[in-house]
């Protein structure tokens, strides 16, 4: 058995689901908590610096906020081994 | 003055984060070429790898010169949020690999795998389409993440040219080093230097993501080695914590 398939579908069809199933694994693949936390942030982020004007509490929020993504995924990942 | 040392310091970061992401992931691709190589061909090997050169280098000129139009604050949130996640992504694989959680990324063993795989599609054509498919989608895709990190990193810091450069250095390093090892590609320290860059990637990113969102950092680009220090130091607690909970190391590769 061949275990590299013939995809028989058009080029450009090909290309446009490679180009699609990259982006989906580069920025979402198999940790979409990252991917939801980050929007997250953002959205913190700039509610603290454009609507409550406070830039020191927006830094501050964007980096542990960060820092508890990562350790969250991560403990995230140990549960599952 | 400190115009010069915020432009040095940023420079350091960027030529630092670039040559060891583009190292890492030629080192991901050498060995799916090398495979090819010892298996199938040294001809077919390297025709798929010019060829996925060529293609990133044409995605390279077109995307570049395309990303100077964007307004810039847009482009540092977009870059900023697009090498947050990556970095996250690469850095939480990091932290688990050294926390004994998951196995570390054995290259010999995929070298071992990729080998097998492909003694299983029997004889060989004259135009080996296998083998060509092979080379040419390890050196793509792998060298995908190295033209986004360039462009990235390149177009938000104003220094396109110098991350090309950089990512060409480690590229030939990295290829230089593979030829004279032949296949022994499991000696590179793969996972301290997947750490390294997610520290980089995750401070890069937490930088642009605040530019873009109008943020005032302490000490403007200064701030960026200063972010490398907070995430390497809690990298380093998240590393402790989990290494002290996990049950067994994983010993399997992959």
């Amino acid at each position: 058995m061949n275990p590299f398939p013939r995809d028989d579908k058009p080029l450009a069809a090909r290309l446009l689901e490679g180009f699609g199933r990259f982006w989906w694994d580069f920025l979402v693949g198999d940790t979409p908590e990252i991917t939801l936390s980050v929007v997250g942030i953002v959205g913190v982020t700039a509610l603290l610096r454009d609507v409550v004007h406070a830039n020191v509490a927006a830094y501050v929020a964007l980096v542990a906020l960060s820092v508890g993504t990562l350790a969250l995924s991560a403990a995230r990942g140990s549960r599952r081994g | 003055m400190i115009g010069a040392v915020n432009g040095s310091t940023t420079a350091i970061v960027l030529v630092g984060a670039v040559f060891l992401a583009a190292a890492v992931e030629m080192v991901e691709a050498l060995t799916i070429v090398l495979a090819v190589g010892h298996t199938r061909g040294w001809r077919t090997a390297l025709e798929g790898t010019g060829v996925a050169v060529v293609a990133l280098a044409a995605l390279v000129a077109v995307l570049g010169p395309a990303l100077v139009h964007v307004p810039l604050s847009v482009l540092r949130l977009v870059v900023g949020v697009v090498l947050l996640i990556f970095g996250l992504q690469w850095l939480r694989k990091a932290v688990l690999r050294s926390a004994g959680i998951k196995a570390k990324h054995d290259e010999d063993a995929i070298y071992a795998e990729m080998t097998a795989r492909l003694a299983l599609t029997g004889e060989r054509p004259p135009r080996d389409r296998v083998a060509f498919v092979v080379a040419f989608k390890g050196v793509f895709l792998e060298g995908l993440e190295i033209v986004v990190a360039v462009v990235t990193l390149g177009t938000s810091a104003h220094r396109l040219g110098l991350a090309a450069a950089t990512a060409a250095v480690a590229v030939v390093v990295v290829a230089a080093s593979g030829a004279l090892v032949a296949r022994q590609l499991s000696s590179v320290p793969e996972n301290a230097m997947k750490m390294a860059v997610g520290v980089m990637l995750v401070s890069y990113g937490t930088f642009w993501t605040g530019e873009g969102l109008r943020v005032h950092w302490p000490g403007g680009d200064v701030m960026i080695a200063g972010l490398v220090v907070v995430y390497a130091l809690a990298t380093a607690v998240v590393v402790r914590l989990l290494a002290s909970g996990a049950r067994e190391p994983v010993g399997a590769p992959r």
